[in-house]
């Protein structure tokens, strides 16, 4: 198992306990009650480290590698999922996924960044980070559940659009820029969720909803720590000093009235329990569903508009 | 120091400081062919060096000024004033960057509005401020260039953005990224209500205002040579490790790939945007200026 550094006195009373079970299935030995407590210790320490964790500790739980990752939660929460590609002018974008599916039997449409787990698949979805081909499909696809007055679940985790040469040919700035002024009154519900790193622009493309939920330890900003802490500070290694200053986590971003609601993660975060957290993710699309689907569209476009409208702090 | 310079006595060493330095303010310049220019003729020529044709940065007023017509103009939301949300702090506090950026520039922040006119066609105009702040978009640039495209609705007049930016402003986290998301969702009304709006890209237009508000007009427009893209070249140069393309991201690159619909020298703008806005508005043909 992957842990990071703060994870692992976790991890080394995870592997003490582990040991004791191997022993203990050994005959006439019984240390169950020495395993109950090892187990309840560990379950102190995760919730000592958990309860304060810094943000630049946060940014790493939003990335970790063992995080439920977009297919983790369409495989637990919907059904019938059928996935769409490309955008019919270039390409399809592995770092993208999208289709139809159901969400407790409706019919949804899902598009969502998708991260590899080992390195083939990594290299395969490009980290997650999308090319102008990604924000088409998504764009294409989103405009599809218009015509068919569909619901739009979108999934956001990335560290950010791929900086390369072909995406800049291919116009990645108007891709993304067109996604936002589509969605911004695209007339269908549409509820974004945070599921791991939201960055920048690549998440925000997908990201213009009427709902904007975010898991605990996830983060959404405006560009990653680092690339923060080398434009600011001229040196990435004040990666933590600007996670701390930027305000990228679940807390502050809803203070900021910039997510609406803040999904409690599993002891010890999203990877420890991706069963409970896609449960409790599925529990609030549900809820925020039923709640637009009472608004009739032009109320929904109003009230989206207006959201975006009044966002900023000027004097 | 070669044996030459060793010969020499010291009354005609000179002790490195280059003679080629020129007193401040009288005389600049060109960036690019190092020709030596007279400061008025310079701004005259709106930043323009006469020699190679060169366009050098320009101060959005100066821009705004020589665009528009003489008469009839006011500016929007003037008294908008950046806050720090985030008390932010880097090697700076931001208060600190914002009041120096305000003192050295005389504006309050990036983005200057104008409601007036060109050749008599009434207009909503605006251009960003690359001295303050590298031209960043944060709260104050995203709520008057919203309030330029609701004015330009209002009144029903087409409307001209000039960026020169870098990109969202950090110092303002999350709420700088939402502006991109504010500023595309105004365009969308304004296209929906069928009136022109025509982006003049110029150097350099980069990261967040790149991928909102400057790649959505009805017509794309770039100065010359200008560098426009989403991600810096040093960033893809180092996630890509391989030697970026001859003239990758400048305007000719990008008229090239298709992303915008012309390339236009700075000192026949007026004209050329002039003409395109009274085709796109069934207007007659604006007259020809009598000024240079």
């Amino acid at each position: 198992m992957n842990f990071e550094d703060f994870e692992q006195p976790i991890a080394e009373l995870e592997a003490k306990i582990e040991e004791l079970r191997h022993v203990g299935t050994a005959p006439g030995v019984d240390i169950n009650d020495e395993i109950l407590r090892l187990e309840r210790q560990c379950r102190d320490l995760k919730l000592s480290i958990f309860a304060k964790l810094s943000p630049w500790q946060i940014s790493r739980v939003a990335r970790h590698p063992l995080r439920p990752y977009t297919l983790d939660y369409l495989n637990r929460i919907c059904s019938d999922f059928i996935e769409l590609h490309g955008d019919r002018t270039f390409a399809d974008d592995p770092a993208i996924v999208a289709g139809l599916a159901r969400l407790a039997e409706q019919p949804i449409v899902v598009i969502g960044h998708q991260k590899g787990r080992d390195i083939k698949e990594r290299g395969y979805r490009n980290f997650g980070m999308p090319k102008p081909e990604g924000y088409r499909k998504a764009l294409r696809i989103m405009q599809l559940a218009e015509r068919f007055q569909l619901p739009i679940l979108t999934f956001i985790d990335t560290p950010g659009a791929y900086p390369g040469i072909g995406a800049e040919e291919r116009g990645q700035s108007e891709a993304i820029a067109k996604n936002l002024e589509v969605m911004s009154s695209l007339q269908t519900p549409i509820i974004a969720t945070v599921i791991g790193e939201g960055g920048s622009g690549g998440a925000l493309a997908i990201g213009v909803a009427d709902r904007v939920i975010i898991l605990e330890y996830s983060t959404y900003a405006v560009i990653s720590p680092e690339g923060c802490a080398s434009i600011l500070w001229k040196n990435s290694d004040k990666a933590e000093a600007a996670a701390e200053a930027m305000g990228l986590t679940s807390a502050r971003l809803f203070e900021m009235n910039v997510v609406d609601e803040v999904i409690k993660e599993p002891l010890g975060g999203a990877h420890r329990d991706p069963d409970a957290i896609a449960e409790s993710v599925r529990a609030a699309l549900l809820r925020n569903l039923s709640e637009l689907r009472k608004q009739g569209t032009a109320e929904l476009i109003a009230a989206r508009q207006q959201r975006l409208r009044t966002c900023g702090f000027v004097q | 120091m070669n044996w030459f310079k060793k010969l020499l006595p010291s009354s005609i060493k000179t002790n490195g400081v280059s003679r080629r330095t020129v007193p401040e303010g009288l005389w600049t310049k060109c960036n690019r062919c190092g020709a030596v220019l007279y400061r008025a003729e310079l701004s005259r020529n709106m930043e323009v060096c006469p020699k190679c044709a060169h366009h050098m940065r320009i101060r959005a007023r100066d821009r705004l000024d020589a665009f528009l017509d003489r008469e009839s103009r006011t500016e929007i939301g003037a008294g908008i004033k950046p806050v720090d949300k985030l008390r932010f702090r880097d090697t700076k506090k931001y208060r600190d960057r914002l009041t120096q950026a305000q003192k050295q520039t005389g504006e309050d922040d990036a983005l200057i509005a104008i409601r007036g006119q060109i050749k008599s066609i009434p207009v909503i105009a605006c251009a960003f401020e690359f001295e303050f702040m590298g031209g960043s978009m944060g709260s104050v640039v995203g709520e008057r260039f919203t309030l330029a495209v609701e004015t330009a609705i209002e009144t029903g007049c087409p409307l001209v953005s000039f960026a020169a930016s870098g990109g969202a402003r950090m110092q303002e986290g999350i709420i700088s990224l939402m502006q991109m998301a504010k500023t595309s969702a105004a365009l969308g009304n304004l296209r929906r209500r069928g009136l022109p709006y025509i982006s003049v890209l110029t150097d350099p237009t980069t990261g967040g205002v790149s991928a909102s508000l400057a790649t959505l007009g009805d017509i794309n427009v770039a100065e010359p040579d200008a560098l426009i893209g989403f991600a810096g070249p040093r960033v893809i140069e180092q996630t890509v490790r391989q030697t970026l393309p001859e003239g990758f991201q400048r305007s000719e690159f990008l008229l090239e790939h298709g992303a915008i619909d012309m390339i236009l020298d700075r000192r026949e703008m007026r004209d050329r945007i002039a003409a395109i806005l009274a085709l796109l508005l069934h207007l007659p043909v604006p007259p020809a200026d009598a000024r240079a």
